[in-house]
């Protein structure tokens, strides 16, 4: 029979907070947002940045709290069931399956970039990662360090280091979810995010105070770093890319959409305040992004590279685990310095993945009465095997790039937009506001209300849409022109040499069994195409001015599922795994039904 | 390149109005009063998962 106690809860307010500015702060608050903004405006950016919040991110983040709180008051606390309490329809629990989906699979590739970060926190220690001044270096030691050149390279002899840092920072993650939320991620919250600020502001001040390391450079200065940094641009606020990468910022950054904020909301009492708290954790996650990330990554990149730090800015692994390495190899004192940075985004990593387990853990005690033991064992199968296959298909990062865009992005927005909708249309604002008021310490203007139901719906799919017609078709993108000179010599079958060469000299890469091809196109004066082994587009090559226009073949999501085979192997596994989660919610759905558990539930 | 005085408006704006912020909350939390631990104890009496009492 079963006993009658108090459920598992938080112990105190700022360790509530502590926890939900842990999972809000990872690597994106160190590496995305400053290349996001460097990319996209400099200071520029932070006038979209700041809007997207107030109107995207602070209102979604207090409806999240909100209804998580609402609903674990009445007993609640997986996503298919607060959803239900939310919307008492059959159907709302099947949106809880996305709540679930989410946050098990980014976990499944985020504890590997978790173990990137401890194993090159180690190779600064060992003084593994002080390679030189040469910025090649440290490109080939990423990739030999991920497994990027094939498939199962992390498993290969010799070759298991990441392997074994993984299996470490899978079981610590396991052993804070086994302890429970106010015992495992409260305690380790309220110890590692005072921490993470001290990483932080050693780094930060070792930054500012570096001054001009190479005399001869003046330009790559402090000044010139943050210059580079922050310096508006004004022009690109008349940029729909400026606004849409802002937004998704700010959307991301602040951990809405997971699943992961109704879930730790759910674990408040009645009168626990959710207004002062939702604000204070964003604020939080603000500090690490604007004050620490802005302050350090891109500055200390330019200072030591110059104009080239731009090269990185496009892409947060370029950025963190190429260029700054290369930053710290000639920083004075870099080696610990090194170490610092690297551990600290693994302090930062790990707040963030073990947030990503309690929702799954509370949804199978709840749905199906598991005891925490054998929660936590199923999730560690499940999440061992998804991890395992983001390991093993390691070539060019692919699965992790498939599942962190499917899931991590797509499915995110889907669920964002599932959320508002609930709150906004389904729970009623105004009961919402009331709800929000309840314990709260700090008065939040009615006027968020109206922006919840109807600018963040749409403000959503603005973004949404945007982001899938940039991300999902392919394109082709303009790379260099070349005279027409030597275009009678063209045949179909092996590039000639001249041709390859000139793609040398523009630094593009050429696979050796490249092959040329007529074009669709072809016009009176020839059009082609380079395709590789498997006649998959790379280049086109149009005529046009008296000249070669020479374009790359940009390959979108949708078009890389029927061209590589581990793309597709990974859409197939979320697939499978989604549909295992919408069985399982409906069978938890069929329990609580028979249990009469949303029978009588006050409102 | 240098920071150029719309530069530094930016970041000081940004900065400083981030710092400002979490201060305000930070400062509004800790001085609230600690929330008694009965309070929890006073809660709606569930059925019990078993699911942390032994997680030690």
């Amino acid at each position: 029979m079963a006993e009658i106690r108090v459920r598992d809860r938080w112990g105190s307010r700022i360790g509530v907070i502590l926890a939900v500015a842990g999972s809000a702060v990872g690597l994106g608050n160190f590496l995305r947002f400053p290349g996001n903004a460097a990319q996209n405006g400099g200071g520029a950016f932070m006038l979209p940045y700041f809007i997207s919040l107030l109107v995207l991110g602070l209102p979604m983040c207090w409806a999240e709290w909100t209804m998580g709180r609402y609903a674990g008051v009445r007993g609640f606390n997986s996503a298919p069931a607060i959803y239900t309490v939310i919307w008492r329809n059959r159907i709302s629990k099947y949106f809880g399956s996305l709540a679930i989906l989410i946050p098990l699979v980014i976990y499944m590739y985020y504890v590997l970039i978790e173990a990137w970060c401890l194993g090159y926190a180690i190779k600064y220690l060992t003084g593994a990662l002080m390679l030189g001044p040469e910025p090649s270096e440290y490109g080939k030691f990423f990739g030999d360090f991920v497994g990027i050149e094939s498939d199962g390279a992390l498993l290969a002899e010799g070759n298991r280091s990441l392997l074994v840092i993984l299996v470490i920072v899978f079981a610590c993650n396991f052993v804070l979810i086994y302890r429970g939320v106010n015992k495992g991620i409260e305690t380790f919250c309220k110890i590692a995010m005072p921490a993470l600020i001290v990483l932080g502001l050693v780094v930060l001040i070792r930054v500012l105070t570096l001054g001009t390391p190479d005399p001869s450079r003046p330009d790559q200065s402090v000044l010139g770093g943050l210059g580079f940094m922050w310096n508006p641009h004004p022009d690109r606020l008349f940029d729909f890319q400026t606004w849409l990468a802002a937004s998704g910022q700010v959307f991301f950054s602040l951990s809405v959409g997971f699943g992961i904020i109704v879930n730790y909301s759910s674990y408040l009492s009645r009168d626990d305040d959710v207004a002062l708290s939702g604000l204070t954790s964003s604020s939080m996650n603000e500090f690490f992004e604007v004050c620490l990330g802005g302050l350090i990554t891109v500055p200390a990149a330019f200072i030591f590279l110059g104009m080239a730090a731009g090269d990185f800015t496009g892409s947060t692994f370029a950025l963190g685990f190429q260029a700054l390495p290369n930053v710290f190899a000639l920083m004075p004192a870099g080696q610990f310095f090194g170490f610092l940075w690297f551990f600290m985004l693994f302090v930062a990593a790990i707040t963030s993945s073990v947030s990503m387990l309690q929702p799954v853990i509370a949804f199978l005690e709840e749905g199906f009465g598991l005891k925490r033991h054998a929660s936590a064992a199923l999730l560690g199968l499940v999440s061992a095997i998804g991890c395992g296959f983001v390991l093993y298909f390691s070539k060019n990062l692919v699965a992790l790039d498939m599942m962190d865009f499917w899931v991590g992005s797509v499915a995110l927005f889907v669920l964002a937009m599932i959320q508002s909708f609930l709150y906004a249309w389904m729970f009623g604002i105004k009961r919402g506001h009331e709800e929000l008021h309840r314990g709260a310490h700090i008065r939040i203007p009615w006027a968020v209300q109206w922006v919840m139901k109807y600018v963040v719906p749409l403000y959503l799919l603005v973004i949404f849409v945007g982001f899938c017609y940039q991300r999902l078709p392919s394109s082709d993108q303009q790379e260099f022109k070349s005279p027409l000179a030597q275009a009678s010599t063209l045949v179909e079958g092996a590039l000639p040499e001249w041709l390859r060469t000139e793609f040398t000299e523009q630094e593009l890469v050429l696979p050796e069994d490249a092959t040329l091809q007529a074009g669709a196109h072809r016009t009176a004066d020839g059009g082609w195409r380079i395709v590789n082994a498997q006649r998959h587009l790379l280049y086109r090559l149009v005529p046009e001015n008296g000249q070669w226009e020479v374009k790359s073949r940009q390959v979108g999501y949708v078009e890389s599922i029927s061209r590589n085979a581990v793309a597709l192997l990974s859409v197939l596994f979320i697939s499978v795994l989604f549909l295992f989660v919408l069985v399982l919610v409906h069978i938890a759905g069929r329990r609580w039904q028979a249990e009469g558990r949303f029978d009588n539930i006050p409102d | 390149m240098t920071l150029t005085l719309g530069g530094w408006i930016v970041m000081l704006l940004s900065v400083g109005s981030v710092l400002a912020l979490v201060s305000f909350c930070l400062f509004r939390v800790l001085s609230l009063p600690p929330v008694e631990i009965e309070k929890h104890l006073k809660g709606p009496l569930e059925i019990d998962t078993r699911d942390t009492s032994d997680a030690d």
